[in-house]
């Protein structure tokens, strides 16, 4: 693999020689003076240098002298590079004056209102002018003046005047995440940050400006005046928004969540958060917040106490249990930690004897695909020499994956292959982009991996098909980011062509792009039909594993769909949902609700009141995220802790707690005492997670995960390239030695330790269909229908998030001109679209990009909502034509 | 793209084509939706945007550096009194209230009538005319009260018609060779 | 003394048709190019060495040896400073209004030298007329065959375009003016790695010329360089166009021998400036422009020469003089220099932006009675984080030679006329009873 991790000591012997402060000290070529003196501990104050983003040297504050061929001169460290022999002065009499100069300049137009400032007692300026500042200030001038605050955008307000210009926020927005949506404007001392008069500053990614601005310039609506950052107490943790594992600071105040921080760990968010995951925690505080359990009585649900409600889920699971074992189904747990997912498997498959159990609601891949094939990590992707890109758009459904291919895509690192129905994100950024029609990947995908010119392209496509081929070559150093595209077509059809890449590139290995945060923990837990913890097949389990579970299902279940299909016909019982909500996830609308309507019993565990638990018989009140420990697993496999910051509210169990306690009063107690004790008993049933035990997990060099199956050989990690002011709050509490509370253990100590680990057993017990699966061709008048996710959408997340409320947009069917030209209808006007299972009607929008063959639009999840396209598409078929019709 | 007039439109495709890159013809782009609309529209700096391949969020922090482009209505007739050293050795204080009160408006206003705007300047490179005015661009000087006086009497008689045009207009004169033929190639596209 | 060199850059400006075509071509009008382009790149470019051609845009950087700076490369541009915009200059103006098509013929001239097939003209944009001008100039020098593929049926081709500015001092710099020839705010470059001929416009090797400069190329290739070179003394060869503002009776250019003639004679002479308006003394005059230190009439018999100005403590700059007389009050002099800085300033720095702000209001205080003896002192040391040493030539805190520009009014204020300041502290305002 490409081990980024190996660089600091392959790279040490081309180091070349500096004198920082009279001290002879060894940089890298090429780097910058203030990298070079920080790793040597020497600190040169800064404002706009920032490690992730292209230096400025703007803001002057880290000038430095330096020698040169007429004698020392002054000049920015974070923007000139070592060269061999080069003498720094970071303190002599010269810097200091022009540091202090600089500091005092800065703060003559600034209001120095730090007492009712959110950044007062984590501001780098506040920090700096202590440190490198000259004390006092000269200035008896009248200050600038600005109306302040003001809202730039969604989530972030703007106070003019403690702005320093440093840019930090602007190179942001244009270098990071390419949304030029704010930009400096005016000259001089007029200059001010400013977003487009009638477009707001509404980027993904908007949050991070506020968390690398240097001073109180930019502070987050949600969090202004909601804490001071001394009495914030905080513990590192993974964010479960979605399944990229961003590593963040989870922060409270008087025991409630008030902000994230993005931490910056090399191989997973390097510091970046989206908006949706840094303001997630408002939803811990929403109105449907469930927290007691509830149990229906007539109409309603009414809340009850444990013992009520356990036992009358316990009940109907018994009953269903001695009737048939497989009218029992279990849906969900992908939001759920390892430690849940597990206990949940275990309860259903050795307790309850179901096999009926997938952790996806048929928006995801089939189980078998996502665990059987080889894997790679976001490092890998982002360093291969070809990414094929076979899935969502990245933005909406997977942010920081994104921002992460976006630089590797920029830096050239790697080239892009898409093979999308419509454009994406990263389509501007792909070598080449082959469209398909929804349904008909398969096609593509062997055309690209065999004989293109046996293909079906022509013209044009089949031009791109050569220059794909020509870039994949024989397909060594190649990753493929697999995902849904599109909700309308089926995801065995993305399956077939995934199975078809594998088995034409054998060397090319995979990066899964679903999106449900802990979907992949769940699925190596085993919560999907036919299929073992550890990426094993059920069928051929462990001893350790049978020793541990017992007897086993013997025949094998149903995945979501088949579920619903046979709840729908009357055939289930017991209906569990682990924090899943069929009825406004899963695809197939009509489905869902005919399943749902039909069960006699649903148990739902819940955080929130959603539509499927609304309807539910008994409904338990379970964690959140921040409320929660445990280990989460990301998409590329990296098992990390989740940490609990603030206490539970009412009730609210964990649902491995519910597992066992339902698991005793059926009679078969599973046996896990402790959280601990599970994580630990997954590494042992577990061949993926052999050795990734609690003690592995609660090492502080470990606090970023381990990829498992783990490798012992890797070094743990790098140290954190940590902007000691680019993460305000973090690296002091490093430093001034407060515990990290990495889950509910004990403050971990500092040391590595050596961990015993048996060699884990590959996984290839699980095996991938090879079937071509291909829909059937299009008819003449039909196009078929396109469904992505959106960030924001109608999920739950967003809908109990104050600050998020209303950041869905509607929906609209997008359609190339030519078609709307064809009904006679213009853009914006609404259209009927039809399908085998129903009308649905929508505005249009017309869209050059989209394929002739082709209207897309968001999945919504608005289940009442009038353009609800989801009710068009049927889940046995393998795409979703549809006929547009003027109305 | 809707705002720029039809003609304008093949005229700016021209400017974004002479040259290497098309962010180049950004300030060109704003000076010619400034002779359309005497300033610079929010509508026409999206246009401008999508021309030039940044977003509109750049074309506004671009454009307000420019003291030259205005990102709100002006007057018909911008005056520019410098009083930069040389002018203000010669009096340019002077002429500059002048113009304040007998024009009624402070430095940056304009007029009711949507005739004049004010503006103190600086250096306009017209120091052997100081204390020199510049109406839309078009040097006067040297001016004393009684000069202005006369200068805005011939503004508003249309007597200096040929000379000043509307705000915003740079030239008259457009580009009309050299455009097809391309001797560089696409060198550095 | 004042010699009477026959004038280059404004040998045809006796013609009140000097901007057109027909006048330009009956008076040798692209003779130069037709000459150069049967010499060689190279030798083109030896003649201009010849000369010792010192650029005319402020900096006085010899125009041969920038050329010879030229990173190799496939690709290379020529993009020519008319962005005049240094206080009391008016000479590109002059230029660009009554000899456009000279302007345009010199470019050719260097793009041919240094092998540009690409050339742009940054125009300042308050220079509406001579914008038109230089436009209507270059669509006939395409017409005339002197832009365009094959230039006069050489070899050579050449693409021309006339790019208008929007109104900032720091554009004049060369790397901000090459930002804004891209679209961007005009941000000066951090120098190194930026030097223009390495990395310049869209990161390619890159000259920038003064329109002065190129403006006597035509003249150097038809008479040779050395012609050229043996007018001025030393390394100040040539004739330079001298712009005189200020308190004098006949302010206006004067393009004069270099180094023959004196500040004295060039303020004083009947024929030059013909005495201070009114009639009083030199107080202190302005060598170079308003980022020049000042000097006193001590100086008055200094010789326009880049050398000699240079070892007294200022600069030839951009060959702009201002005069100030007696009537003249020094705070508000300086006060209103500063605060033509703190208005040009882009921002990018923060002593630049904060520090030109900061002494404008510390100079309106004293100018308007406020002032305390200590803020002399504070001056000088706010000038000093800007410029440490407040020296000349100056170190700078900042990127550009903007923020080191700011201290020279000041410094020479206090320096030569710490009396009058204090006199504002003590006496509540300006002796001179001006604002």
């Amino acid at each position: 693999m490409t081990d980024i991790r190996a660089r600091s000591s392959e790279a040490a012997e081309e180091m070349i020689s500096i004198t920082v402060d009279g001290t002879p000290i060894k940089a890298h070529p090429g780097e910058l003076i203030i990298a070079a003196a920080e790793r040597e501990g020497v600190f040169v104050p800064r404002f706009c240098y920032h490690p992730r983003m292209e230096p400025v040297g703007m803001c002057r504050m880290c000038l430095v002298e330096v020698s040169g061929p007429r004698g020392f001169s002054l000049q920015p460290a974070c923007f000139l590079k070592v060269a061999d022999g080069l003498e720094v002065l970071t303190n002599s009499d010269k810097a200091r004056k022009a540091q202090e100069g600089v500091l005092e300049f800065l703060l003559v137009n600034h209001p120095l209102d730090c007492p009712v400032c959110d950044k007062g007692g984590e501001c780098p300026l506040q920090d700096q002018a202590l440190s490198h500042g000259p004390g006092e200030s000269r200035f008896v001038e009248e200050k600038r003046h600005w109306a302040k605050p003001i809202e730039i955008g969604h989530f972030v307000e703007l106070d003019r005047e403690r702005c320093i210009q440093c840019a930090r926020c602007t190179r942001f927005a244009d270098e990071i995440a390419g949304d030029a949506e704010i930009d400096m404007s005016a000259r001089g001392d007029l200059i001010e940050i400013s977003p487009f008069p009638t477009k707001p500053f509404n980027s993904y990614f908007s949050g991070n400006t506020i968390q690398i601005c240097p001073v109180g310039a930019l502070t987050a609506a949600p969090y202004r005046f909601k804490a001071r950052p001394w009495d914030l107490e905080q513990v590192e943790s993974t964010c479960t928004t979605c399944s990229v594992g961003c590593r963040h600071v989870a922060q409270s105040s008087a025991g409630k969540l008030v902000r994230f921080l993005g931490i910056d760990s090399d191989p997973v968010n390097q510091s970046w958060l989206c908006d949706k995951g840094r303001f997630s925690f408002e939803t811990l505080y929403g109105e449907h917040r469930v927290t007691q359990p509830m149990l229906r009585k007539g109409d309603a649900l009414v809340e009850v106490r444990w013992h009520e409600a356990l036992a009358a889920a316990t009940t109907a699971l018994r009953d269903a249990q001695a009737a048939d074992a497989a009218s029992i189904a279990v849906v969900g747990g992908a939001r759920f930690s390892n430690e849940d997912a597990y206990a949940w498997a275990k309860l259903a498959k050795s307790v309850l004897g179901t096999d009926s159990v997938d952790a996806q609601l048929g928006d995801g891949l089939p189980a078998e695909t996502v665990l059987g094939l080889p894997r790679a990590t976001i490092d890998e992707a982002c360093s291969a020499r070809v990414v094929i890109l076979l899935g969502p758009d990245l933005r909406e459904e997977l942010p920081v994956l994104f921002l992460r291919l976006r630089a590797a895509a920029l830096a050239n690192a790697t080239k892009l292959v898409e093979i999308s129905p419509v454009e994406t994100s990263l389509s501007s950024l792909a070598e080449v982009r082959l469209s398909y029609v929804p349904g008909e990947s398969r096609l593509l995908a062997e055309g690209l991996v065999g004989d293109s010119e046996q293909a079906e392209a022509e013209g044009d496509a089949l031009e791109d098909l050569r220059r794909a081929r020509a870039l994949i070559g024989d397909g060594s150093d190649v990753v493929v980011v697999l995902g849904r595209p599109s909700l309308a077509e089926s995801g065995e059809t993305i399956a077939s062509s995934a199975a078809a890449l594998h088995a034409g590139l054998p060397g090319a290995r995979f990066l899964s792009a679903l999106r449900r945060a802990n979907v992949h923990g769940a699925l190596d837990m085993g919560l999907a039909p036919g299929v073992a913890p550890g990426r094993v097949a059920l069928a051929s389990a462990s001893e350790e594993l049978t020793r541990e579970w017992g007897e086993l299902p013997l025949s094998a279940g149903r995945d979501a769909t088949h579920i619903l299909q046979s709840a729908a016909a009357g055939d289930i019982a017991v209906l569990v949902l682990l924090g899943a909500d069929p009825l406004s996830d899963f695809p197939d609308r009509s489905l869902a609700k005919a399943a749902l309507e039909r069960v006699p019993f649903v148990l739902s565990l819940a955080t929130n009141l959603d539509a499927s638990s609304s309807g539910a018989t008994v409904v338990l009140p379970v964690t959140a995220d921040g409320e929660r420990s445990g280990t989460t697993t990301n998409l590329e496999g990296r098992v990390s802790r989740l940490a609990a910051k603030v206490a539970t509210p009412g009730v609210v169990w964990a649902p491995w707690i519910v597992a066992t306690e339902i698991g005793a009063r059926l009679g078969a107690p599973l046996g896990a005492a402790t959280l601990e004790s599970l994580t630990d008993e997954i590494s042992r049933v577990a061949p993926a997670y052999a050795g990734v035990d609690a003690a592995l997990l609660g090492d502080a060099d470990r606090r970023d995960g381990v990829v498992v199956p783990f490798d012992k050989s890797l070094v743990a990690s790098l140290p954190r390239p940590i902007d000691p002011i680019a993460t305000p709050g973090i690296t002091s509490v490093f430093e001034q030695g407060a515990p990290i509370r990495v889950g509910t253990g004990e403050p971990v100590g500092g040391q590595s330790q050596e961990f015993e680990v048996p060699n884990a057993t590959p996984a290839t017990a699980l095996v991938m269909s090879s079937a071509v699966v291909v829909a059937p061709r299009l008819d003449a008048y039909s196009q078929r229908l396109v469904l992505g996710r959106s960030l924001y959408d109608e999920g739950t997340l967003v809908e109990t998030s104050p600050s998020m409320q209303g950041l869905a947009s509607s929906p609209t069917l997008r359609v190339h001109p030519s078609e709307l030209a064809k009904l006679g209808v213009t853009s914006g006007d609404k259209v009927r679209v039809r399908s085998a299972s129903g009308s649905v009607e929508i505005a249009t929008t017309a869209d050059e990009s989209i394929d002739r063959h082709v209207v897309a639009s968001r999945f919504t999840q608005d289940v009442a909502g009038e353009c609800d396209l989801a009710a068009l598409i049927e889940a046995s078929l393998l795409a979703t034509d549809v006929r547009l019709e003027t109305i | 793209m809707a705002h720029l007039s039809e003609e304008n439109l093949v005229r700016a495709r021209r400017l974004a084509e002479i040259y290497p890159k098309s962010r180049s013809a950004l300030i060109p782009l704003c000076h010619l939706a400034q002779a359309q609309d005497g300033y610079l529209s929010e509508e026409a700096m999206e246009d401008i945007a999508e021309l030039c391949g940044v977003s509109p969020a750049e074309v506004y922090g671009t454009a307000s550096f420019y003291d030259m482009l205005h990102t709100e209505p002006v007057g018909r007739y911008v005056v520019a009194v410098c009083t930069n050293i040389a002018c203000m050795l010669n009096g340019a204080y002077e002429v500059l209230e002048h113009a304040e009160s007998s024009l009624g408006i402070g430095v940056g206003q304009t007029t009711d009538d949507g005739l004049f705007t004010i503006e103190d300047a600086e250096c306009l490179a017209g120091c052997d005319l100081a204390p020199c005015v510049q109406v839309n661009h078009r040097f006067f000087g040297p001016l004393d009260a009684a000069g202005f006086d006369g200068l805005v009497a011939d503004l508003r008689s249309g007597a200096l018609a040929d000379i000043v045009p509307a705000h915003g207009v740079l030239s008259r004169v457009d580009r009309s060779n050299g455009l097809e033929v391309d001797p560089v190639g696409d060198v550095a596209r | 003394m004042i010699t009477n060199a026959a004038p280059i850059v404004t040998r045809r400006l006796g013609y009140d048709d000097s901007h057109t075509r027909e006048r330009y071509l009956a008076t040798g009008g692209y003779d130069g190019l037709r000459k150069a382009l049967t010499l060689q790149p190279e030798q083109v470019a030896e003649e201009v060495n010849k000369a010792s051609l010192l650029g005319r845009g402020g900096a006085g950087f010899p125009a041969g040896r920038k050329w010879s700076m030229l990173r190799k490369a496939s690709i290379a541009y020529l993009v020519v400073n008319g962005d005049e915009s240094e206080p009391a200059t008016f000479k590109d103006h002059l230029l660009v209004e009554r000899d456009p098509h000279q302007i345009i013929e010199g470019t050719i001239i260097a793009a041919y030298a240094i092998g540009a097939t690409k050339a742009f003209i940054f125009c300042r944009g308050e220079f509406a007329l001579g914008f038109e001008r230089l436009i209507q100039a270059c669509n006939e020098a395409y017409e005339h065959g002197a832009l365009g593929p094959r230039i006069f049926d050489s070899e050579f081709s050449l693409d021309l375009v006339i790019h208008p500015g929007a109104g900032a001092y720091i554009c004049g710099e060369e790397t901000a003016l090459i930002e804004s020839l891209e679209g961007k705010r005009g941000f000066p470059r951090i120098k190194p790695p930026s030097f223009p001929a390495v990395m310049g416009l869209y990161g390619e090797p890159t000259v920038v010329n003064n329109i002065e400069t190129v403006s006597n190329l035509p003249w150097i290739v038809e008479n040779g360089g050395e012609a050229f070179a043996a007018l001025g003394e030393g390394s100040s060869t040539g004739t330079r166009l001298f712009a005189l503002s200020g308190r004098v009776n006949r302010p206006g250019w004067y393009e004069l021998e270099m180094s023959k003639t004196t500040f004295r004679d060039l303020i004083f002479d009947p024929s030059l400036g013909g005495g201070v308006r009114g009639g009083g003394d030199v107080k202190a005059f302005i060598p170079g422009g308003v980022s020049a230190p000042w000097f006193g009439p001590d100086q008055l018999d200094l010789g326009l020469d880049q050398d000699a100005v240079g070892k007294a403590g200022s600069m030839l700059g951009s060959g702009s003089i201002v005069v100030m007389d007696d009537t003249t009050c020094v705070v508000r002099a300086a006060w209103r220099i500063t605060r033509f800085f703190r208005r040009e300033s882009c921002g990018q720095c923060t002593p630049c932006r904060e520090g030109s702000g900061w002494l404008e209001k510390i100079l309106q205080r004293i100018e308007q009675g406020y002032g305390r003896e200590e803020d002399l002192d504070l001056l000088m040391d706010v000038c000093d984080n800007i410029s440490p040493g407040v020296s000349w030539p100056p170190q700078q805190t900042t990127i550009c030679v903007l923020g080191p520009s700011i201290p020279s009014s000041i410094a020479s204020g206090i320096r030569m006329f710490r009396d009058e300041f204090l006199a504002h502290i003590t006496g509540g305002g300006c002796p001179m009873g001006s604002h």
